[in-house]
């Protein structure tokens, strides 16, 4: 961790490995300031991390990074203990707040963090990267809360890229809040909806047997991607229900056979 | 009409006579006229008496529904991949004459997907006089009017009265319950339309469709000579 | 470049399938966040933006020469919703036609052969300026209008909306149209040194999951 005139620089990696014994190893665990990372008990031969710390940020002129890197055969989920918040900070300018996860194959992430609440006069830049070799799996969830119970939105943009062998499946952005481009908050949009999320899944057998395309409720859909992936999208009216929806859709892809 | 070169590659543009590949393309006949006229009922049957002799698809135009697709799709008039549906955003007559370039992808693709094809039928959704196909899109064109419109509407003539290759005065059998005149119907046919040929038919009767049935035959004999 | 070359390729009735497309608003009037002109207003706004934005980028790109093939895949990516992925490749393959008639090019001759079932449309959109002489900057003004004119018309179809009404709305957004089309011709200019992946990715989520819900309307005047 550094601190700079511009706000606090801090980057946790994560790097997980087969252990040769059917587990998966942490080789690699750093924390870096803010971003504490523990192992907690997985589940089989899954190894599992909490982000911990960075409940309170990030702040304007922060950077804040994860790296998190799968290894060939190596099974990880990583969570987090509570919702990020961006906060307004004492410098002026954007936050930045970066996240990269690496797939090898035949290893499997998990990335399931709690939602990222954007307050009332913060400014914050996500940006998430996932590479996934051809055949790693991915489970991505990204989810958005604009403002905390009847406050304003911050500013808020974030980009979901997702590479699969080389070829990106999904690029999106969006962007939110005081000074976004118009219209963020219109019919086209989010037609005031105040929770938004992702749930991007990378799994081989998709390139065979794509899913169905299919609706749960109004708000949230299941697509197939052009790629071995899937995406649930969703808007909602708050955190909760956001969460209800793309658990749902993630059970029903699960549930198969959504392929028909 | 018919260009007689094509262009090179996939898609070629518009009413080339032949196919990439060089070999000749369907014969492409369009039938129009207002709601109700009997143009899915015509269609229907046309199907049933030519597609023993012939390799036949059919192109629907709906308004707002897959209601004509399905209708053909439930008498089982033709095997469903050789009935495709095109979506008209509220505007029949724009997809068959001013923007073509839809009905010329279903078009394309029957005859891709289903092919050789001799004969595609392209039905417009139903809809006002004024309507006619693009020369662009079909070879040939028949107009479809029923008594019950009123026995005017040939007198009134338009676009496709008058100019259609084939005008059907359709559902003859309903001429007396509607009080409509089919010698003035005809009467005033012909003098609009000169020696453009008129057929009164009506599916109920032991004939049916067999006069537009024979002139398609006719047009098909042309198309191939 | 011609002034005029762009008229015909912007003009509204250009035979190229436009007129089936509400780009979404037959979804968002029967859902009803759009109910007249004001929210008409805000749905073409945030449409412009978003994919229009996107599509206004791709439609440079491919108007300054960044490959295709690469722009195609970036769409794709773009593009999460089945539905809108394959009415841009059937509205592509539309314009294609229209284009190789109107301006013939052996760019677009290669692009048809590359894309039989059709090139994404903003893609087809830019090399069709291309070979009508035209530049990134038509290209990109093109796309983004067009980004929010089929919106427009299909609103005053679906709502009898008044047209001198939705047309004053497309007169009010041209200024921010012109300046989605000046981002896009930056970035274009990016992506002819970075690749295709550089260019911007705005999404609208509720265009992507409505798209999936008209698909599944059994009665509809609109394909998407």
């Amino acid at each position: 961790m550094s601190t700079t005139p511009g706000g606090v620089r801090a980057r946790a990696r994560i790097v997980a490995r087969q252990d040769g014994r059917g587990g998966t190893s942490l080789p690699v665990l750093e924390s870096d300031g803010p971003l504490a990372l523990r192992r907690t008990r997985g589940s089989g031969t899954e190894a599992r991390v909490v982000l911990v710390g960075a409940m309170s940020g990030p702040l304007g002129g922060d950077r804040f990074g994860v790296d998190a890197h799968a290894e060939e055969g190596a099974l990880l989920r990583v969570q987090s203990a509570a919702a990020t918040i961006a906060l307004p900070g004492q410098s002026k300018g954007e936050a930045h707040y970066d996240v990269r996860v690496h797939v090898a194959d035949r290893a499997e992430v998990s990335w399931l963090p709690e939602p990222l609440i954007s307050a009332r006069g913060s400014d914050l830049r996500v940006r998430t990267e996932a590479d996934v070799a051809a055949t790693g799996r991915l489970v991505l969830r990204e989810e958005q809360v604009l403002g905390r119970a009847g406050e304003e939105t911050g500013r808020l943009s974030s980009r979901l890229a997702v590479r699969v062998g080389g070829r990106v499946v999904l690029d999106q952005e969006l962007a939110c809040g005081p000074g976004a481009p118009g219209g963020w908050d219109g019919p086209a949009v989010l037609a005031g909806h105040r929770a938004v999320g992702q749930l991007v899944l990378v799994r081989p057998e998709f390139q065979e047997r794509p899913v169905t395309p299919r609706r749960i409720g109004d708000a949230c859909a299941v697509v197939p991607l052009a790629g071995p992936a899937a995406l649930v999208s969703a808007v909602a009216a708050d955190g909760l229900r956001l969460r209800r929806a793309l658990d749902e859709a993630l059970a029903a892809l699960d549930r198969r056979p959504m392929n028909g | 009409m018919h260009l007689d070169h094509t262009h090179g590659g996939p898609g070629a543009v518009s009413a080339d006579a032949r196919r990439a590949d060089g070999s000749r393309r369907a014969l492409r006949i369009g039938l129009g006229g207002p709601v109700g006229s009997g143009k899915t009922a015509t269609v229907a049957a046309l199907c049933r008496a030519l597609r023993d002799e012939r390799s036949l698809a059919v192109v629907t135009n709906d308004i707002y529904t897959r209601e004509d697709a399905e209708f053909l799709l439930k008498e089982a008039v033709l095997p469903p991949e050789r009935i495709s549906a095109v979506e008209t955003g509220a505007c029949p007559h724009t997809a068959i004459r001013d923007d073509i370039s839809a009905n010329l992808e279903a078009v394309e693709d029957l005859e891709d997907e289903v092919g050789p094809l001799d004969l595609v039928l392209v039905e417009s959704g139903g809809d006002n006089l004024t309507a006619t196909f693009s020369k662009g899109l079909v070879d040939a064109q028949i107009f479809v009017i029923d008594v019950a419109g009123g026995d005017d509407i040939p007198r009134k003539g338009g676009p496709g009265v008058t100019t259609a290759d084939l005008l059907v005065v359709n559902k003859t059998d309903l001429a007396p319950h509607v009080g409509s005149d089919l010698g003035r119907m005809a009467a005033d046919a012909a003098a609009q339309r000169g020696a453009l040929p008129v057929v009164l038919q009506s599916l109920r009767s032991e004939r049916g469709v067999a006069d537009v049935a024979d002139w398609v035959r006719a047009q098909l004999a042309a198309w191939t000579a | 470049m011609s002034r005029a070359a762009l008229l015909v390729l912007a003009d509204g009735r250009f035979p190229a399938g436009g007129h089936a497309h509400s780009g979404g608003a037959e979804e968002a009037v029967k859902a009803g966040r759009i109910t007249g002109a004001a929210s008409l207003e805000d749905f073409c706004r945030g449409r412009l933006h978003t994919t229009g934005l996107v599509a206004a980028s791709l439609a440079a790109a491919a108007a300054v020469g960044v490959p295709a093939v690469e722009l195609d895949a970036a769409a794709d990516a773009r593009t999460p919703s089945p539905t809108l992925r394959l009415a841009a490749r059937r509205l592509g393959r539309q314009l294609m036609r229209a284009a190789r008639a109107t301006w013939p090019s052996d760019e677009l001759d290669a692009l048809a052969g590359e894309f039989p079932k059709g090139a994404h449309q903003p893609v087809v959109l830019g090399v069709a300026a291309r070979s009508a002489g035209l530049g990134g900057d038509d290209a990109a003004h093109c796309a983004a209008y067009e980004s929010v004119s089929g919106a427009a018309t299909a609103t005053v179809r679906l709502l009898s909306l008044d047209p001198f009404e939705a047309t004053a709305v497309l007169a009010r957004l041209a200024p921010e149209v012109d300046h989605v089309a000046d981002l896009a011709v930056e970035a274009a200019a990016g992506a002819l040194e970075q690749g295709a992946g550089a260019l911007p990715a705005a999404s609208a989520p509720l265009l992507e999951i409505g798209a999936e819900a008209h698909a599944g309307w059994a009665v509809r005047l609109f394909a998407s």
